[in-house]
């Protein structure tokens, strides 16, 4: 069945979206993040144009965290001073990623931006994500037991820096800097890359702000519902990119496939889940990687001029 | 006295032209709605005249569907540091969104140079490469490209011997709009020609618009877009509350 994109001006078959939403749901419910780095591609490979596909992935990623938040908030799993003060940074890194995207799309270097982006970032957190794991898997098979990530100690420089606050359910007390900036570069990211950045939040609360897992994954899903939601808001102003015809069809796949995963992710341990997410990761970066070290076929490429 | 009478054939000019077209459309508008999956269009019409043809010279007809033209860039990837990247560009004055040419034969053969300058038939005489900035020397290349890329999507079509003439009198056509045209007004143009020379002509219109939802939405996101963007997040929103909502009840 194909249906017309009012805002992508394309026609797509209703059940490809459905089907990408369902695939990207469901390896988000399994491992916990949002899965707007899978869908930003997929949608560029569908036909969808760049500034469509980031707007667009970053209001599908306010669905599927609003989802998993809902059942975090009844776990007690959402520190939210902790989720505050990352928003402050998000919403100024979300506003500074928008203009830098639309002056990318003017030079008419945005798609190339987009790529390296992805390419960077996904390679670097992936390649972290993958020695991490796969030492915490050789370990727990050399002593039986799987060991605890590793956590920041008690005094580093974090604790040096001024405006300390107290994180009650994080049991953490230090300056808001860190966050805030940790934060700020999430939603600079979500806004070029149409990510929501749980992908960077996660490891970034554990290992630089020392947080205990179980408020990382509600935290970080609370902080990128509001960092998605801004961006997507700043895109429709600023851009007019955001379509809702298209986000709508992803997150109807995307909240089903959501719920298989998460089922499906109790039948794995932690560190095997970990594991599959970074060679997801790497495989992601690697494709993106390859298109841009390859001839591509057509090295011409249209874009509609306007005029000052 | 001879100039009286040179304004007088002027005026009764068109009125001695022996051959007209009288023409119909299966449909002057085409509606964009969410299952929009592209849409033909019936062209067809019949030459009046009020003498015999002339045995002399074979009657041809050529048709154009125009859609709505706006100025482009087109950029050329260059490798750099390894990496293909957007590189040198040209700015294109004017090129229509979609442009098709059907015709009784190869427009090439039925067409003049001349005439074709004068009414601006083939593709070539519709793409303004008067351009607003050249910063390189290659610049065939890029129109040549535009012209490469829109025939692959279907925005630019290219058919000869697809006008049906039946006993030099009645033709039909059929044009075949793609998913991904734009709104606006569309044209439809017809040319009879003999001996390379335009006979007779006559322009219609075919008003392709977004409706019902697609129309709502569009509007909204360009006239409101602040509103359209929270009611993007309103709608992201209650869907995801919905869904847990769903299986958690499913699940008990």
């Amino acid at each position: 069945m194909q249906i017309y994109l009012p805002i992508a001006e394309i026609s797509v078959n209703a059940f490809i979206l459905l089907g990408l939403g369902g695939m990207v749901g469901f390896l988000s419910g399994m491992f916990g993040v949002g899965g707007g780095f899978l869908i930003t591609p997929l949608l560029l490979f569908v036909g969808v144009p760049p500034g469509v596909a980031v707007a667009t992935g970053a209001n599908q990623v306010v669905a599927s965290s609003i989802s998993g938040v809902l059942v975090q908030i009844k776990r007690k799993g959402v520190d939210f001073r902790m989720g505050f003060v990352l928003l402050f940074g998000g919403m100024l890194g979300s506003f500074i990623g928008v203009q830098v995207f639309a002056f990318m799309t003017s030079l008419g270097q945005i798609d190339l931006f987009v790529q390296l982006s992805y390419v960077l970032f996904l390679g670097l957190i992936g390649s972290m994500m993958f020695m991490e794991s796969a030492r915490a898997i050789y370990r727990a098979r050399r002593t039986g037991v799987s060991a605890p990530p590793r956590r920041a100690s008690d005094h580093t420089w974090i604790h040096r820096l001024p405006f300390k606050m107290k994180f009650r359910t994080s049991g953490l007390y230090f300056s808001v800097l860190p966050p805030a900036m940790v934060g700020a570069l999430v939603g600079f990211l979500s806004a070029i890359m149409g990510v929501g950045g749980g992908f960077i939040l996660v490891p970034a609360m554990i290992y630089v702000l020392g947080m205990p897992t179980r408020v990382v994954v509600g935290t970080s899903l609370f902080q990128i519902i509001f960092v998605t939601g801004f961006t997507t808001v700043m895109h429709a102003i600023n851009s007019q990119t955001v379509d809702m015809v298209l986000a709508f069809l992803l997150i109807i796949g995307g909240v089903i496939g959501a719920q298989f995963g998460s089922q499906f992710s109790t039948r794995l341990k932690a560190e095997q889940l970990r594991i599959l997410l970074a060679i997801l990761v790497l495989s992601v970066c690697l494709k993106i990687a390859f298109d841009l070290l390859v001839r591509p076929d057509e090295l011409y490429s249209l874009s509609p001029l306007v005029l000052p | 006295m001879i100039r009286v009478l040179a304004f007088l054939l002027m005026l009764c000019g068109p009125a001695m032209a022996t051959e007209t077209i009288v023409t119909g459309l299966s449909q002057n508008r085409v509606q964009i709605t969410t299952d929009f999956d592209g849409s033909d269009i019936l062209v067809y019409g019949a030459v009046k005249r009020d003498r015999p043809a002339p045995d002399d010279s074979q009657l041809e007809v050529i048709i154009t569907l125009e859609g709505p033209s706006s100025p482009l860039i087109v950029r050329r990837k260059h490798r750099v540091a390894g990496i293909w990247i957007n590189g040198p560009s040209v700015q294109i004055a004017n090129a229509p969104s979609f442009y098709a040419v059907t015709a009784t034969g190869s427009v090439d053969d039925i067409l003049s140079q001349d005439e074709d300058l004068r009414y601006g038939i083939t593709l070539a005489r519709r793409i303004n490469t008067t351009s607003i900035s050249i910063n390189t020397l290659d610049f065939p290349e890029y129109t040549e490209a535009l012209r490469r890329i829109r025939i692959k999507s279907d925005q630019y079509q290219m058919a000869t011997n697809r006008v049906q003439l039946v006993q030099e009198t009645l033709f039909r056509t059929d044009f075949a709009l793609p998913a991904n045209v734009i709104e606006g007004n569309y044209k439809v143009r017809l040319f009879i020609l003999r001996d390379g020379v335009v006979v007779d002509s006559q322009e219609r219109f075919i008003n392709v618009r977004k409706t019902g939802i697609e129309r709502d939405l569009y509007n909204l996101a360009h006239q409101q877009p602040l509103i359209y963007g929270l009611l993007s997040l309103v709608m992201a929103a209650f869907a995801g509350w919905a869904a847990s909502e769903i299986f958690r009840l499913a699940r008990r």
